[in-house]
């Protein structure tokens, strides 16, 4: 019987769980207009948050493009469609690879990196500081690192986007010789601004709000102690894992 | 501590500066916007019985090399033709008045554009001629209909048609459609 009962708290607190990630939504874009009296330390969270990703943005981003530009240049040579290389291998990236990967990868390097701050500052009760000082954590330590989200995973998605089809190019066009023309005039043609490009764009700001507010409601809420704080890193990954793959299908079933 | 500050806009600046970048390059290098010649155009018009897949922004090309591009495409109500503004660089104003407009399929599974074959009238187009030569869209559909029903004539007193007509692999004793296996 008490197995049961284990059981049912445990979904109970699964509930509540989502409930408080919902509120402290709420909560966060409350205090946004309040933080944009901090809006230095917003640009540096951007800083830390989207320009020390650019690495393993870039370097992923190569060698998806490069991937899918030798996987794709077999499956299409079996239909003899290999001059649609450009428009496929684009396509993917800009539809779906694009905004999903950079958003698993964001989650890994930075929204870890969120929670594990916001954490230790909960455990060694700076945010208790802030609130006796008068200064809303929300508003100097959370909101910032939320808008610094949602504005650069778009560009992180842009640079990863751009440097696949550059992996993309590399492979097909100069190690297995398609034509050069081809597969530009071909990814032209049939590539749309606001079909393709912008719904991939609005994809990678869902995500980066996403991320973000897993990351930042994992640090806050977070056991203030050293295993917890290890614990809510790793619950940041997976949920944002999770609600990245989740709503890229739902938005891909909206945005089709 | 404000130095540090500055570096960190800097920084932080110069970073959404590259994000905008690589939208710009993504949207204008790699999508139809690419194939939007800002510069001075004039209209052509052609009337088709048939389109096929042909759409708006499709390329028109004389001698394969592309010279403009469909602008627009309406149904003209009491003739049930589609009408088709071709919008063609100022650059190339020297095409005969007596070419053809047709349109083409660009590989097998490419996108359909509007080939202009030439022709050899001393006169050349102008602002919002009409292209009277034109050809529709080949129906891949039309063309099998076309050579099944074209195997049944061949061979006259042929009783049993509907069975021959279901066996199109058979030698063709026809001369008008040779194999190109």
């Amino acid at each position: 019987m008490s197995a049961v009962r284990k059981d049912q708290s445990r979904f109970v607190a699964g509930i509540a769980q989502i409930g408080a990630l919902g509120m402290f939504l709420v909560q966060i874009l409350r205090a946004i207009p309040a933080s944009l009296r901090h809006i230095a330390e917003t640009a540096r969270q951007i800083w830390f948050v989207g320009a020390m990703s650019l690495v393993i943005i870039m370097t992923c981003g190569l060698f998806v493009g490069m991937v899918l530009g030798l996987q794709l240049y077999y499956v299409l040579s079996i239909f003899g469609g290999t001059a649609a290389l450009g428009t496929v291998v684009s396509l993917s990236l800009y539809r779906e690879l694009g905004p999903v990967v950079t958003a698993l990868l964001f989650a890994g390097r930075a929204g870890t990196s969120i929670t594990a701050e916001i954490g230790l500052m909960r455990a060694t009760d700076q945010l208790d500081a802030m609130e006796m000082m008068a200064v809303d954590p929300l508003a100097f330590v959370v909101a910032p690192r939320f808008i610094a989200g949602i504005i650069a995973m778009p560009i992180l998605a842009c640079v990863f986007n751009a440097m696949g089809i550059f992996g993309a190019h590399l492979v097909g066009v100069s190690w297995l010789g398609l034509d050069n023309g081809t597969f530009w005039s071909n990814m032209t043609s049939s590539v749309d601004v606001w079909k393709d490009v912008i719904n991939g764009l609005y994809k990678s700001l869902v995500f980066g709000g996403v991320c973000t507010l897993v990351a930042t409601f994992q640090g806050y809420t977070t056991a203030p102690t050293s295993e917890g704080v290890a614990y809510a890193t790793t619950r940041t990954v997976v949920f944002s894992s999770i609600m990245t793959l989740a709503i890229d299908f739902v938005m891909t079933a909206f945005l089709m | 501590m404000a130095q540090q500050r500055q570096s960190f806009q800097i920084g932080t600046g110069l970073f959404i500066l590259l994000g905008f970048a690589a939208l710009a390059y993504l949207a204008t290098q790699t999508t139809s916007l690419a194939n939007y010649r800002q510069g001075d155009s004039y209209n052509l018009k052609a009337r088709f019985t048939n389109i096929g897949q042909l759409k708006l922004r499709a390329p028109v090309k004389v001698a394969g090399v592309r010279v403009g591009s469909v602008s627009d495409i309406v149904l003209e109500p009491d003739k049930l033709d589609a009408l088709v503004t071709l919008s063609i660089d100022k650059h190339f104003d020297k095409i005969p008045d007596d070419s053809a407009a047709a349109v083409f399929t660009s590989g097998l599974l490419g996108d359909q554009y509007i080939a202009l074959q030439p022709g050899g009238s001393p006169d050349n187009f102008k602002n919002n001629d009409e292209v009277v030569l034109t050809q529709s869209s080949m129906q891949l559909e039309e063309l099998i209909g076309k050579y099944l029903v074209g195997n049944d004539s061949g061979k006259p007193g042929d009783k049993n048609a509907p069975a021959n007509a279901q066996t199109p692999a058979a030698p063709p004793a026809d001369k008008s459609k040779p194999q190109e296996k």
